[in-house]
């Protein structure tokens, strides 16, 4: 027997990830993982990073992925283990996320037998995953191992999970290396189709009122997608608005950003959104939260859709020149095309006429919110936040709320992988364990989880995780003392009952955090808030700042549920219809 | 607000069905990896995004057994429809989706067996033995209280048959779906 030949699976599963490029593992060990853990004390290529908890150990993966561009890697044990993932894998799929999860189960002969920490990994992953496997052949367990690797990175992106019998961790297994694997079935179509790429630079050539909508899928394509999206847009001179997922692909503080789409998004950008005659959403897939009500929405556009992902086209929207296709290469292919037709053009008076419509609706200033010197406002915190760390390159996570709303408003990103949010699942408690990922894809870097004191909670064990591997992350908790976004929802859906929003018996989250070891620091009024941040940013610590807002800010501009882009209300009392009122259609949705 | 699942798009918390759009029969052919699991993952999409499934079947088709051809008879808008093929397609051991429906002639065929009880020497068993005849259905097996009939045709075919055998007696069906291939000489 060759030398090859008398690994064990355990060894060749280390050896696949070795040989993937794997630096960082995120796991927890567990009965029907042992084999693996053994293996992995014996070596010194891959980092473990013991969580606490397995769901933070996706979201960790998740937040190493999105901040690198890599693969994350989560390894968990059978039964509770794998369950306790299942958020996290659903977050990853909803987002788009590339995230490999190695999960153990009980031997291969007792599958079935109800054992001890036995679930149905396969079966209970397979609608929250791109692809699961099951290895009950220890032959097959090196091409399993890489083809999870090939499905999890390319096309859309997603997770994928191995499920893996304790006795094939044991047995001997031979060892194929991962260029050797091909997936048979699994061929995404990355080049668009040169004639509908002719038609759709013929298109935005000729627009009137063009808007560019850019979604998370150009971040997921790679900077280079990102780099060539911002040179159409800047070269074509036309509006650019991005989804909560794409915040970062086109820089921020340019002139032709309109901000961020959707419900809580500008007024300028719904209003572009609603008002345009050609619309190029890239990489962007017509969300709920993005389009508000369908039948009036962007009612005279022509829609140009470009996605790698076929399922995502004429799925809420009907488009007019859908292009399948990486975004990157239809964006460098589109860009040819640009070059030569770009004579032609004869729209500059329309596309002028269109600006000066879109600079009145920016004199709404929808983002303006009630200054005040004695009450932090939360939007106060954040242009805080972001006037202190601009200047260095900073990571943001967020938990899901209002906070992620007032983040992504305020907050101005410059470059792709540097905003993490749970946008199509809405988890709270991702925005620390993502920053525990960031900050280890991205030693000596700044990251700050901008957090809510109700998200904060739902993975606050995972501290002892950032304490445990000395990673100075800042959890830059907006403390006021509601589920914000639950109450802020009762107070204009439900006649202002706030029924269980309010966040009784909180933590002092100062001494929580002196109990885990790291710093806590606290502010309570709006002087204090750039002493505080800039402490928070100089303590080479992991940070607990707890920063007392306004519980009764609500987070506006705001599409109602069941209203449609022109129908915003606004903050201040301002709002672009005389009348505002939830309709008992909006009410049913979520 | 209870609203029919038909006026909603999968996918979707909004109402966007345009009044037009009437619901459609489409019989697909997928071939895929013969693989523990993909029936599940094919049916758990159905389920999970709330299409409908009138008539399912599988088995392998190649030499080596490798590849499964799943046939299936699905109703749904045009924009349901496309969305079911390409949320097909985007599981990783489909191979392939056709809409027979759409890409020209094809023929469907459905097994179904029939067991007709009506009393020995009675009228309705002589009727029931003559109809046989008539859709082409031969007796796999009988007694003499009873006939077992086996039959194969289109599905309108089958389900005329079995309403008639209905009226002379009591019956049991097992019928076996659909499986469907396109006239002509090119083959998938």
């Amino acid at each position: 027997m060759s030398s090859a030949d008398e690994r064990t699976g355990a060894q060749v599963i280390i050896k696949a990830l070795i040989d993937q490029g794997v630096e960082v593992v995120f796991g927890y060990p567990g009965g029907a993982v042992l084999p693996i853990y053994d293996e992995l004390f014996k070596q010194n290529h891959i980092r473990h990073i013991l969580v606490r908890h397995e769901q933070g150990a996706v979201h960790a993966a998740e937040g190493y992925a999105r901040s690198t561009g890599k693969v994350g890697v989560v390894l968990v044990t059978s039964g509770p283990g794998a369950t306790n993932a299942v958020t996290g894998l659903t977050d990853a799929l909803m987002d788009s996320i590339p995230v490999v999860c190695l999960t153990g189960q009980v031997p291969t002969h007792l599958i079935g037998n109800d054992a001890f920490q036995e679930c149905d990994t396969t079966g209970i992953t397979r609608p929250c995953t791109k692809h699961n496997y099951l290895v009950k052949d220890s032959d097959l367990l090196a091409t399993m191992m890489h083809e999870a690797f090939y499905v999890a990175r390319n096309g859309r992106p997603g997770p994928v999970v191995i499920d893996l019998p304790k006795d094939i961790q044991f047995a001997p297994a031979p060892y194929v290396g991962p260029e050797s694997v091909k997936p048979r079935s699994y061929r995404p179509q990355t080049k668009g189709e040169t004639a509908r790429i002719e038609e759709a630079v013929e298109m935005i050539a000729r627009a009137e009122r063009p808007i560019f909508y850019g979604g998370g899928g150009i971040i997921n394509s790679g900077p280079k997608a990102c780099k060539r999206f911002t040179d159409l847009v800047q070269k074509t001179g036309y509006p650019c608005t991005l989804t909560l997922m794409g915040l970062g692909a086109y820089p921020a503080s340019d002139k032709q950003f309109l901000g961020m789409l959707g419900m809580h998004g500008t007024y300028e950008a719904n209003m572009a959104m609603h008002g345009c005659d050609v619309m190029v959403a890239v990489g962007s897939r017509f969300d709920d939260r993005i389009t508000g009500r369908l039948d009036a929405f962007a009612p005279d556009a022509k829609i140009i859709h470009i996605d790698i992902d076929p399922s995502s086209i004429n799925k809420n929207v009907q488009v007019d020149l859908p292009i399948v296709g990486d975004v990157g290469t239809v964006l460098g292919q589109m860009q040819k095309v640009w070059s030569a037709k770009v004579k032609r053009r004869r729209n500059g008076k329309a596309v002028d006429g269109w600006w000066k419509q879109i600079a009145k609706w920016r004199g709404r200033d929808c983002l303006a919110y009630g200054a005040d010197d004695k009450i932090i406002k939360p939007q106060y915190a954040i242009e805080r936040l972001y006037e202190l760390t601009k200047d260095q390159d900073t990571f943001i996570t967020t938990e899901v709320g209002q906070h992620q709303m007032w983040a992504a408003q305020f907050y101005k990103f410059e470059k792709p992988n540097r905003w993490m949010t749970s946008g199509g699942l809405g988890t709270m408690g991702y925005g620390l364990p993502a920053a525990i990922g960031a900050q280890l894809g991205h030693p000596g870097k700044l990251v700050v989880d901008i957090a809510g004191e109700a998200s904060i909670l739902m993975n606050i064990q995972e501290m002892s995780t950032a304490v445990q591997h000395r990673l100075p992350v800042k959890v830059f908790i907006l403390n006021n003392q509601y589920m914000g976004m639950v109450r802020q929802w009762q107070e204009l859906l439900h006649g202002g009952r706030y029924s269980e929003s309010y966040s009784e018996a909180l933590p002092d989250f100062v001494k929580l955090a002196e109990s885990f070891g790291a710093v806590g620091l606290r502010a309570t009024k709006p002087s204090e808030v750039d002493d505080l941040i800039k402490e928070m940013i100089s303590v080479d610590k992991t940070v607990i700042a707890d920063i007392a807002v306004d519980p009764a800010e609500n987070c506006f501009p705001m599409i109602p549920s069941g209203s449609a882009h022109n129908e915003m209300i606004l903050g201040e009392g301002k709002s672009s219809k005389a009348e505002q009122t939830v309709s008992e259609d909006g009410m049913v949705l979520v | 607000m209870a609203r029919k699942r038909k006026d909603a798009q999968p996918g979707s918390a909004y109402i966007i069905q345009k009044p037009d759009s009437t619901e459609e029969r489409h019989t697909l052919a997928v071939i895929v990896s013969n693989e523990p699991g993909v029936l599940a993952r094919v049916i758990g999409l159905f389920s999970g995004r709330g299409y409908n499934i009138e008539s399912l079947t599988v088995a392998p088709v190649n030499e080596d057994e490798t590849l499964s051809r799943i046939t299936i008879v699905t109703s749904g808008t045009p924009m349901i429809i496309e969305q079911i093929k390409n949320q097909l397609n985007r599981l990783v051991p489909v191979n392939d989706v056709h809409d027979l429906t759409e890409e020209g002639e094809f023929v469907e065929r459905e097994l179904a067996m029939v067991k007709v009880v009506a009393k020995a020497r009675s009228h309705d068993r002589r009727e029931s033995l003559r109809m046989a005849e008539v859709f082409g259905a031969t007796v796999v097996d009988t007694t003499t209280d009873s006939f077992s009939f086996a039959m194969t045709g289109s599905p309108s075919k089958v389900k005329a048959f079995i309403d008639l055998m209905r009226a002379l007696g009591k019956t049991e069906v097992v019928r076996s779906g659909v499986v469907a291939i396109a006239r002509g000489a090119k083959a998938l």
